[in-house]
């Protein structure tokens, strides 16, 4: 049996059409339908409230640029390099041809692959995360998310800092056949790199982690959070209905399942997320509690960050 | 009684019309049928040499599922001494997808285990066809760190179409038990040796077969998705395996060549279910031999080269 079979690809595909309302391709004036209640909503106040539906509190996707906006102190961040994989390394073809699957992608999400690594302070600590865009091939794991993930970790044992996970994928990069089943070990070495340098490594689960991603990093947090509602499973709800041929409960593999099951810390609500992590790591890496309210002076990097992200926001550039 | 693959059909009946020429002959002793049915089994000779010389990717997942071929239990049988199993995961159940124990290999104590899928209707449905529940990783894990502790060489032998997808496997965190085994072959020590010897699915491959060496049976495969998986959502129709087996690069060469693989072991001709001893027999020498590689490095030698393979691991593509 697999875990990504037949049931991951409608749910990609219907998912896709929801979530392509990214800022670029979405003017302030239109209304965005909530994916799990159907009420109409007012795109600046969705983006307020960083894309959980108000009247539902369904966690819609959020960009790992949004998300990073919304956790860092002063909405200030720094992009991290991550190497490039090589291109296509299996010369893989189905009905389309991989490179030109990753150019729909890069078009479609202005984003050059599934994880976006970044550092900042949050509270006023510094902190190395990692998010995978659901937008770009269902997050899918290939190469460049193994990359990312080495990067992220060398980069925090190297300051010293915690490694932040928000994880969000559908399962392996197909396209890349063995060598995306091969992110499982990779993936988990980088985990190996932050813990054994004594070093916080927390996951948080979004809507949906499922397949290798669900059995390699975003299972080995120190601290195991999700958002509410987020479907986080090994082998997906079509697949073991298929399997065992019968309906399975009401929140089956839903994140709050998950944490009556005992496999995971907490679920946290998106609003209270950078909070929580503050909190969390500071009391991980043994620092005094937080101070409230106090940000820190920007760095020059991250003036410069803050005016490319609030140029982005009033919609000046066109990246 | 040999069970015939679907491209092995014209075999079938050449070795099907000397079987029929030998048994006329046995209620006749007056007619000489030997020199026709010698010259019929010269043909399959020919004829399987030639099959098995080119197997398509597809024939090859054909040929390492096939139910004659040697399975965990048969080499363990014929390979290791004083097999003394041990069971359970200490925590919910002993999961018979898994076997393994104490044994010795060359009069050296070791750890072996690995999936089984059973030889018949029902030992297959007790060894759940060898796909592994949360608490068959659980318990493989368990074994690794015992044999870490006594510095035993491990021995891990793979054969599965993956992990099961089912209710309580999801309930009791197949993810997160596939995680931790592999983080476990990433934290050992001790020499740790995988052989895929029919079919390693997906994650449920991973967790068992992350080594300082995989060998590969010569017809064996290593998937990230089954290839009817992969064809039904890449190609939207499952019918489309050969394709899709083809572009997925699951064989053992392929997997050579990308560094997946780290030695493949020669199956007799017309694949191993028709030579069983001398498949065993042809194991046996290649574990020996790799053992003896392992021997030769200290155990944090060891375990860093092993870090250090998945992480260089598809640096190269198939270049
Ligand atoms: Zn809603």
């Amino acid at each position: 049996m697999n875990w990504i079979n037949d049931y991951v690809r409608p749910r990609i595909n219907s998912l896709n059409t929801l979530f392509t309302s990214t800022k670029r391709e979405m003017p302030d004036n239109l209304w965005r339908k909530c994916d799990e209640c159907g009420t109409m909503l007012f795109h600046r106040e969705l983006a307020e409230a960083l894309n959980v539906c108000p009247s539902c509190q369904h966690h819609m996707h959020i960009s790992p640029r949004d998300r990073f906006t919304a956790l860092f102190d002063g909405g200030t961040y720094h992009e991290l390099p991550v190497p490039e994989p090589i291109a296509d390394p299996l010369q893989f073809r189905d009905e389309k041809r991989y490179p030109d699957r990753i150019r729909d992608a890069r078009r479609k999400t202005g984003e050059h692959e599934a994880t976006l690594l970044a550092e900042g302070e949050l509270g006023r600590l510094p902190v190395v995360a990692l998010a995978q865009d659901f937008s770009f091939m269902g997050g899918s794991m290939g190469m460049a998310v193994g990359n990312a993930m080495i990067a992220g970790a060398e980069r925090a044992v190297k300051r010293r800092a915690p490694f932040v996970v928000f994880s969000a994928a559908g399962g392996a990069r197909m396209q890349e056949g063995i060598l995306s089943l091969m992110q499982m070990p990779r993936t988990t070495v980088a985990v190996q790199m932050v813990k054994e340098a004594g070093l916080p490594y927390v996951v948080v689960l979004t809507n949906p982690t499922t397949g290798g991603v669900t059995a390699s990093y975003a299972m080995l947090g120190d601290v195991q959070i999700a958002e509410p509602n987020a479907l986080i499973c090994f082998a997906g709800p079509r697949v073991i209905e298929q399997t065992i041929r019968e309906t399975l409960p009401e929140g089956f593999q839903r994140a709050e399942y998950l944490l009556d099951h005992g496999m995971l810390d907490r679920v946290i609500h998106r609003r209270e997320m950078r909070d929580e992590l503050a909190r969390l790591l500071r009391l991980l890496m043994n620092e005094t509690p937080r101070v409230h309210g106090d940000l820190p002076a920007p760095s020059p990097v991250a003036q410069d960050v803050a005016e490319v992200v609030e140029a982005a926001k009033s919609g000046a550039t066109e990246a | 009684m040999q069970t015939y693959l679907d491209f092995e059909k014209s075999l079938a009946e050449i070795e099907g019309k000397a079987e029929e020429l030998r048994a006329l002959a046995r209620q006749d002793p007056e007619m000489d049928v030997e020199k026709e049915a010698r010259s019929l089994d010269d043909r399959a000779r020919t004829m399987l040499a030639d099959i098995y010389k080119g197997l398509t990717p597809w024939r090859k997942c054909q040929v390492a599922r096939h139910p004659l071929r040697p399975h965990a239990l048969d080499y363990i049988g014929a390979l290791f001494t004083e097999y003394t199993p041990l069971a359970g995961d200490r925590a919910f159940a002993e999961d018979r997808a898994v076997v393994g124990g104490l044994a010795r290999f060359n009069d050296r104590p070791v750890v072996v285990f690995g999936h089984e899928r059973g030889h018949d209707t029902q030992s297959r449905l007790d060894r759940n066809f060898g796909m592994a529940r949360p608490e068959g990783y659980r318990k493989g894990a368990r074994l690794m760190q015992l044999a870490d502790r006594f510095d035993l060489p491990v021995i891990t032998l793979v054969d599965t179409a993956g992990a099961y997808p089912g209710k309580g496997a999801e309930e009791r965190g197949q993810a997160e038990a596939i995680a931790r085994s592999t983080e476990m072959c990433l934290t050992i020590k001790a020499p740790l040796i995988s052989v895929i010897i029919g079919e390693g699915g997906s994650g449920g491959a991973v967790a068992f077969a992350t080594a300082d060496r995989v060998a590969m049976l010569e017809h064996s495969v290593y998937s990230v998705i089954s290839p009817e998986g992969c064809a039904s959502i890449l190609w939207k129709n499952a019918e489309k395996m050969r394709e899709a087996a083809e572009a997925l690069r699951l064989t053992a060469q392929d997997l050579r060549k990308l560094g997946v693989c780290d030695r493949i072991i020669p199956e007799p001709v017309g694949g191993a279910q028709r030579d069983r001893g001398l498949t065993l027999q042809r194991v046996g020498q290649a574990i020996g031999e790799m053992l003896g590689e392992l021997d030769a490095m200290s155990p944090d030698d060891r375990r860093a080269a092993r870090r250090r393979k998945y992480i260089e691991m598809g640096a190269r593509g198939l270049a």
